[in-house]
């Protein structure tokens, strides 16, 4: 048992490194926080016990520089290391030299960072362990074993990289004539964006609902679920607004599912907290996705809906501690993901933050790591803010996200609220009728 | 007969470039890839030429508006 930790480096930036220094201080545990250069005006910074410089803006230079984190770790004295999202929550080299230098990783262990890291093993696992999956192959080394396995599976097809994430490299195909057309191009750019070149085919699902279960697991069989959350409206893969629970499908059917994938989770001894991402198509049948195996950037949206502390609760666990009571599941919960971009063409808006007023109101959480006078810079991901509007009923909680967009002032840079609070006045949105092609099929809405 | 100059709808950086000096390019073809908050941004040429100058190359940042290429129709 690694015991109860005195001082944690948090090895992320914006709202998740805010969000992990509050959940330190909650456990009385001292926080490191490290900053890019770009990033040495956030206002978390000063809210860490200590803090340590990265040299560089860029991702590769900082965030994702596995030795020079390793350093401020070692420099720091830091007896555990927590990931956040993004960059290096899922890599298993990253946990492997955490543990190498003596402190623990808040996470999985590396096993399940592997296991899971690779599509084609993960679906092969979860089969093998009784969770449902769409039809799919395994590597298709060339275009012939692609071919064959398309024909078999049928089209529309998903061309996709086991070793990828965030939508990278994964296209959708018509037919044959398009699936010779695009591998070896695609074989090419997941060649370039990741270590890991190998692609596979998965059932192309027409307009499916994007459905995760949150769950806990304590490494010795002990698992549980936090019930679910619906991400359907997406964009590029990138998800905008997530809610729990999932409207309009029946609780005992959610219910199965989140017992299953907690039952998933407990089989392989999971250690940490993960999510189980599902896809339920037209006819509500659910097939596995993919399993995160760190916190999710829409973790809130459970904390909201249970009133469990998911960040605390995954540092306890890390040190050794038991999974919390299975908590009821208390009202309605939805999360508005802020981006700074131009509303009219999605494309990315950078530039200083000449004002950002956070308006504090009951029921709304919102969670952001920028503050007024900072620089959004292009170095990294676009999200700015992170709105949750919480209530009795899901009317209630859209209600409450509306009120609290209108009210939270961004100047400087362009950001996609004007969008969010179309789609939340929408009469299809609001009948609950959802599914990834959502945002995709509204005109007004860019990257069409 | 007219010199057009390509600018950066982003700040950012240059990822990829896919013509060189003096290539023919038609309207809509893809000049460069720019970087920018994780997002992969294509530059089209805003009409069909001949590529005069390019004024950046691949890991150079760029600031909104800045000159990117020159385009002679």
């Amino acid at each position: 048992m690694p015991g109860p930790f005195r001082k944690l480096l948090v090895a992320n930036r914006g709202a998740i490194a805010r969000r992990v220094i509050r959940a330190c201080d909650k456990l009385g545990i001292r926080s490191v926080a490290v900053y890019s250069e770009a990033d040495a005006g956030a206002p978390y910074l000063a809210e860490a016990s200590e803090t340590l410089a990265l040299s560089g803006s860029t991702a590769g230079e900082t965030y994702l520089n596995i030795p020079a984190l390793v350093d401020c770790v070692k420099r720091s004295g830091a007896d555990a290391v927590h990931p956040g999202y993004g960059f290096l929550s899922e890599s298993a080299a990253f946990a492997v030299a955490i543990e190498d230098a003596g402190a623990v990783f808040v996470g999985p262990s590396p096993r399940f960072l592997e296991m899971m890291g690779d599509k084609i093993n993960a679906r092969a696992l979860m089969t093998e362990l009784g969770l449902p999956v769409f039809a799919g192959s395994g590597a298709v080394a060339d275009l012939d074993a692609a071919l064959q396995a398309a024909e078999r599976i049928g089209y529309p097809i998903m061309l996709k990289p086991a070793g990828g994430g965030g939508g990278i490299g994964m296209r959708a195909l018509r037919d044959a004539d398009e699936l010779s057309r695009t591998f070896s191009q695609a074989r090419k750019l997941v060649t370039a964006a990741f270590d890991d070149d190998t692609l596979f085919l998965e059932a192309c699902i027409a307009s499916p609902r994007h459905v995760e279960i949150q769950v806990l697991g304590d490494g010795k069989g002990g698992a549980m679920h936090l019930y679910e959350r619906d991400c359907s409206l997406q964009r590029r893969h990138q998800k905008v607004i997530e809610e729990a629970p999932a409207p309009g499908i029946s609780r005992q059917e959610l219910d199965l599912l989140a017992t299953k994938a907690a039952a998933v989770a407990g089989a392989m001894n999971y250690d940490s907290a993960g999510t189980v991402e599902m896809l339920r198509d037209a006819d509500g049948k659910f097939g596995f996705l993919e399993m995160n195996t760190r916190i999710q950037v829409e973790h809130g949206v459970t904390e909201a809906v249970t009133g469990i502390d998911l960040v605390a609760t995954q540092i306890e666990l890390a040190a050794g501690g038991r999974l919390p009571e299975q908590p009821p599941l208390d009202g309605f919960a939805m999360e508005a993901r802020v981006y700074s971009e131009d509303p009219r063409t999605g494309l990315p808006s950078t530039g200083l933050l000449s004002h950002l007023r956070v308006p504090d109101m009951f029921g709304v959480r919102i969670d952001t790591g920028y503050a007024q006078g900072q620089a959004v810079t292009p170095f990294y991901d676009p999200l700015l803010a992170k709105v949750i509007g919480w209530g009795t009923t899901r009317e209630q909680a859209v209600g409450r996200l509306l009120v609290a967009l209108k009210g939270l002032e961004i100047r400087g840079v362009q950001t996609n609220i004007p969008l969010l609070e179309v789609v939340l006045q929408d009469d299809e949105f609001l009948a609950a009728d959802l599914d990834t092609g959502f945002l995709d099929r509204r005109r007004w809405l860019p990257f069409k | 007969m007219a010199n057009i100059d390509v600018e950066s709808e982003v700040q950012g950086n240059v990822w990829k470039v896919e013509v060189a000096v003096g290539d023919q390019v038609a309207q809509g073809d893809v000049l460069m890839i720019l970087e920018s908050m994780k997002m992969e941004i294509p530059v089209e040429a805003p009409a069909a030429g001949r590529i005069l100058e390019l004024r950046v190359k691949p890991e150079d940042s760029v600031a909104e508006d800045e000159v990117l290429a020159v385009i002679e129709t």
